[in-house]
């Protein structure tokens, strides 16, 4: 019961916040803390239940019958933990709206908490037609989002996310539907559900086909090379709170997706396909790298990067042993805060001097050390430093993937040179060096308040935890993984809701 | 020599009978009863409620028989439970352009009292439709149809404050109806020729196979006249221009049952008849259908007029049915059946929703039309846009509203009947018309310009709007109840 509360908490959190503001124009930020915050404490609440089949909640009720669709929820340690990261973030990105979004105030909030909504709705579905709903359903209020508080080429970029993951997403419905079509062929009745689809069998041709069209589906969202292109955009135009749920939250649905559906439910196709996965790995990693370096918009910048370290999540899970795939969660979740932080970064200087354009920025670190020592924290903490929780990740799934394939993983290994690079170029271009900013109006750029310390802070002590204990976090996902990788998944624990 | 009297042979009809005809007679009298009373007495509050409460009496006793044991189907209507439930359908979508129109006509300069007549008569004819299951009532349902069509078309020419091309659009209707209704007439010419029967089943007599160039030539004919009612690409021509020079509420009418009509036609003559069953006929339709989602979605993509949008965009739609109807005739099972019903009646909601803002937005002495006059509606009228914003995200396909759940199940019957050509072509067509779509929703999130139009509030259109707002939304999240009943009564 606990799942579907968790959803409908948000989805009411919006409701309520886009109707409070007509009462108090301040009040759809509270309404939305509140709910997120609720939403941590009733998530925290679970890391103490105690798993049965390795399900620490599961909730299953008929939904439409006809087809054998059920609301099947249900949270295991790996969605845990992506549910933890997802409220967490949710709180940095009201954070970080907070000042920052002065118009519409009420609409916003409502379309953040239906975003998160969703992406909590992708992170427990069993069920894959719910999955497949929540996963169009959050797209909406992001278009939103980035729509109506975007920057100057907004409605392009806005679009371009949309028609991009819409059109990826209908090839995985399409895929879904054959598979949900040849459970009927083999068993003589519709079913959508995770565990009666794990047991379809397919030929080889077939196979391949369904299993890319998830892949097609996912790889968008991730994104890796070559579905990447929407990116760039959708992050530089959304405003700092839609960039922190963009690079924090809804590109860890894609490689959840990987790693709960496209592998386990196809495990001859993806065995066969991991190699070209693992090469589209490498060339993100490698690739993207070097075009961030060529950005001189900081957050196309940040952007870029992000698209090269979710490259370590697939070289993670392609390869498919239990050390990759580690690494492959940990790397979703040190990115999730590091490129959030980098995002509410950005975002803070745009809002502060107007550009993104790092060659009208420079010499920053004498005017506002407190931030720049920030960026340099995250920094140092994207291109991957021992003692932090990007290094655990990255290293873990290269030292997974040497197992599987040295070549690849060689390769891959130069991305974290290049990371070094970029990082310490932005350090460099844009906090030190001579003082710029007399172009701008002398009081705009002021430094971070006590407020947004607190979030950066709170960002970077789970950065250092992840890093110094990173055990407390592979712990939770250990059962998970073993069992994806044994392909003996828990059964459902209340069986599967028959018509 | 009785042309239809081997259709007949045997049959004698009781007062039985009637029952299943009764919407239809209730209708008609209707019809009578608002002729009658405009000739006592103009008076138009009582037109509109004789109207509305005729077509109400006859959807309720279309609900009421729609679930009952089967009557003896009458060799020239069918008002079987299939029928039965569109014939709800088209009322209920008729009681809504009457309300949408009433707020459309409130300040019309001339008679307002007859539109209403023509709307019964339409009604009329698209019930007959639905009902048809020989081509003599086939082609009777189509012309009592497209003839009060035209009326509706060119309804305010005669009014001075008309700026429009009514008129235009009317003749570029009148003329390729026509055409087309003469080329169903031919084809049906030559089944008759060919097999001596006019009822549908009778298509099955037709010689089948390779080189049996006449029955080939009877079903194209028939296919192309049928094409040209639902606008299928090539055959779309004509349908910009009168969706754009049409007063909205005939335009919604024309977009809902005039198309929902003759698809039901369409699917009891593919499903009763195994019609497709030559393989010239299947490549047809199948080209048809690719072409419309491809053209209908490319050609939107260059217009700036709304209601020229949602007639490619309709074009588009009416291809991703037609791989309903081809999958429904591959498949053993009722999917095929179920997917098109279900569109169908999402696609009414959604159409009928959008044209409804439309009519409120327009008034009948200009229509406001341009997407521009759409800038900032979001600001202006909340639930206005929010209900124009979940018809429009409908007919993209978007989850939480009824256009997903259809889009689902034309994609389910495809997956079953392995039409992977048409399937990546609605993806593709999907794609490029979100595009179209979503600029619409664009410019309402605009910041509403200066000398931005005051529209009316709270009227009874306003109601159908948030109506069909409401529908759209159970049937996208709670389907399963609509999902059981569409199962129980496919054909």
């Amino acid at each position: 019961m606990i799942l579907p509360l968790l959803i409908g908490l948000l989805f009411l959190g919006g409701l309520l916040a886009w109707f409070s503001e007509r009462i108090n124009p301040a009040w759809p930020r509270w309404v939305a803390l509140g709910a997120l915050g609720l939403e941590l404490l009733l998530m925290l609440g679970l890391l103490g239940a105690s798993p049965e089949n390795g399900w620490l909640a599961e909730y299953n009720r008929a939904w439409l019958p006809r087809f054998g669709i059920s609301l099947h929820f249900a949270a295991d340690g790996l969605s845990l933990l992506l549910l933890l990261l997802t409220a967490f973030l949710g709180v940095i990105a009201v954070g970080s709206a907070w000042n920052e979004i002065t118009e519409r105030v009420g609409f916003f909030y409502f379309n953040l908490l239906w975003t998160l909504a969703g992406v909590v709705g992708i992170f427990t579905a069993l069920d894959l037609f719910l999955f497949f709903f929540f996963w169009e359903v959050m797209l909406i209020p992001m278009y939103f989002i980035i729509a109506i508080w975007g920057h100057e080429n907004k409605f392009y970029a806005a679009k371009k996310f949309f028609i991009f993951t819409q059109v990826s997403g209908l090839l995985m419905l399409v895929a879904i539907a054959v598979l949900a079509w040849f459970h009927y062929l083999q068993l003589g009745f519709f079913s959508f559900d995770y565990f009666d689809l794990l047991n379809v069998r397919m030929n080889r041709g077939m196979e391949m086909w369904v299993m890319l069209g998830f892949f097609i589906g996912f790889a968008t969202k991730l994104p890796s090379a070559p579905f990447h292109n929407w990116l760039p955009d959708a992050h530089s135009q959304a405003p700092s709170a839609g960039s922190i749920i963009l690079a924090g939250v809804l590109l860890k649905t894609g490689a959840y997706g990987l790693i709960r559906f496209a592998v386990p439910l196809f495990p001859n196709a993806a065995a066969e396909f991991a190699p070209v996965a693992m090469t589209l790995a490498a060339i993100s990693i490698l690739y993207c790298a070097k075009v961030a370096f060529a950005q001189a918009d900081l957050k196309r910048l940040i952007a870029y990067t992000s698209v090269s370290h979710m490259g370590f999540v697939t070289l993670g899970v392609y390869a498919w042993n239990e050390l990759a795939l580690q690494g492959a969660v940990m790397t979703m979740l040190a990115h999730g805060l590091s490129s959030a932080a980098l995002f509410m970064l950005a975002g803070g200087l745009q809002h502060r001097i107007h550009t993104r354009n790092m060659h009208e920025m420079g010499g920053f670190w004498g005017r506002v050390p407190r931030m720049s020592a920030v960026a340099m924290f995250f920094s140092i903490a994207a291109l991957g430093m021992p003692g932090l929780g990007n290094f655990i990740g990255e290293f873990l799934s290269l030292l997974g993937a040497f197992q599987a394939n040295p070549l690849l993983t060689i390769v891959s290994a130069f991305g974290l040179i290049f990371a070094s690079v970029y990082s310490l170029w932005v350090m460099q271009k844009v906090f030190q060096g001579k003082y710029a900013g007399d172009a701008f109006d002398g009081g705009g750029l002021r430094d971070l308040d006590n407020r947004e310390m607190a979030f950066y802070a709170a960002m970077m002590l789970g950065l250092l935890w992840m890093g110094v204990y990173p055990q407390s976090f592979l712990d939770l996902s250990a059962p998970t993984l073993q069992a994806l990788l044994d392909g003996e998944l828990g059964q459902s624990l209340t069986g599967v809701a028959r018509p | 020599m009785n042309l239809v009297s081997m259709d007949f042979a045997g049959y004698t009809m009781g007062v039985r009978d009637l029952i299943p005809l009764l919407p239809l007679i209730i209708l008609t009298a209707a019809s009578v009863w608002v002729m009658l009373a405009i000739g006592v007495k103009r008076n138009y509050a009582v037109a509109l409620g004789s109207t509305v409460n005729g077509l109400l009496l006859a959807l309720l006793m279309a609900h009421g028989l729609m679930l009952e044991p089967e009557f003896a189907a009458m060799p020239l209507l069918g008002m079987d439970s299939h029928a039965q439930f569109f014939t709800v359908l088209i009322c209920a979508t008729a009681i809504g352009v009457c309300l949408l129109g009433h707020n459309y006509w409130s300040e019309f300069d001339d008679q307002r009292e007859e539109f209403l007549l023509l709307l019964l008569l339409a009604t009329l004819g698209a019930v007959v439709l639905a009902g048809a299951n020989h081509f003599a009532s086939l082609l009777l349902g189509l012309e009592i149809l497209s003839m009060s069509l035209y009326g509706m078309l060119a309804y305010p020419v005669q009014s001075r404050q008309h700026k429009g091309h009514a008129l235009e659009a009317t003749i570029k209707y009148l003329i390729l109806s026509a055409v087309s209704t003469a080329m169903i007439l031919f084809g049906v010419a030559l089944v008759f020729a060919e097999t001596g029967s006019l009822a549908f089943t009778g298509l099955e007599l037709l010689p089948a196979g390779p080189g049996i160039a006449f029955s080939t030539v009877a079903l194209l004919l028939i296919s192309a006249g049928i094409a040209f009612k639902l606008s299928l690409f090539p055959f779309h021509i004509w349908t910009p221009d009168v969706y754009e020079g049409a007063p909205a509420p005939a335009t919604a009418f024309l977009a809902t049952i005039g198309k929902l009509a003759v698809f039901i036609v369409l699917l009891r003559i593919v499903v009763e008849t195994r019609a497709l069953g030559m393989a010239p006929v299947v490549i047809v339709f199948s080209l048809l259908a690719l072409l419309s989602i491809i053209a209908g979605n490319l050609l939107a993509l260059l217009q700036d007029n709304l209601k020229r949008i949602l007639a490619y965009s309709s074009i588009a739609h009416m291809g991703y049915l037609l791989i309903a109807i081809i999958a429904s005739f591959y498949s053993d099972g009722p999917i095929g059946i179920e997917a098109v019903s279900f569109y169908l009646l999402a696609y009414v909601v959604m159409t009928l929703g959008a044209f409804g803002v439309v009519t409120l937005v327009s008034s009948h002495a200009g229509e406001r039309d341009g997407i521009a006059d759409y800038q900032g509606l979001f600001w202006r009228r909340p639930w206005l846009a929010a209900s124009f914003t979940g018809m429009l995200l409908s007919l993209a396909g978007i989850p939480l509203t009824a256009g997903f759940i259809g889009k689902f199940y034309l994609i389910l019957a495809g997956v079953e009947s392995g039409l992977w050509l048409l399937l990546g072509a609605l993806v593709i067509g999907s794609g490029i018309g979100l595009y179209y779509y979503l600029r619409i929703v664009y410019r309402m999130l605009l910041p509403q310009p200066e000398n931005a139009p005051v529209l009316e509030r709270g009227s009874a259109g306003f109601a159908v709007v948030l109506a069909l707002f409401a529908l759209l939304i159970l049937f996208g999240v709670y389907p399963a109840s609509l999902m059981s009943l569409i199962e129980a009564i496919a054909l």
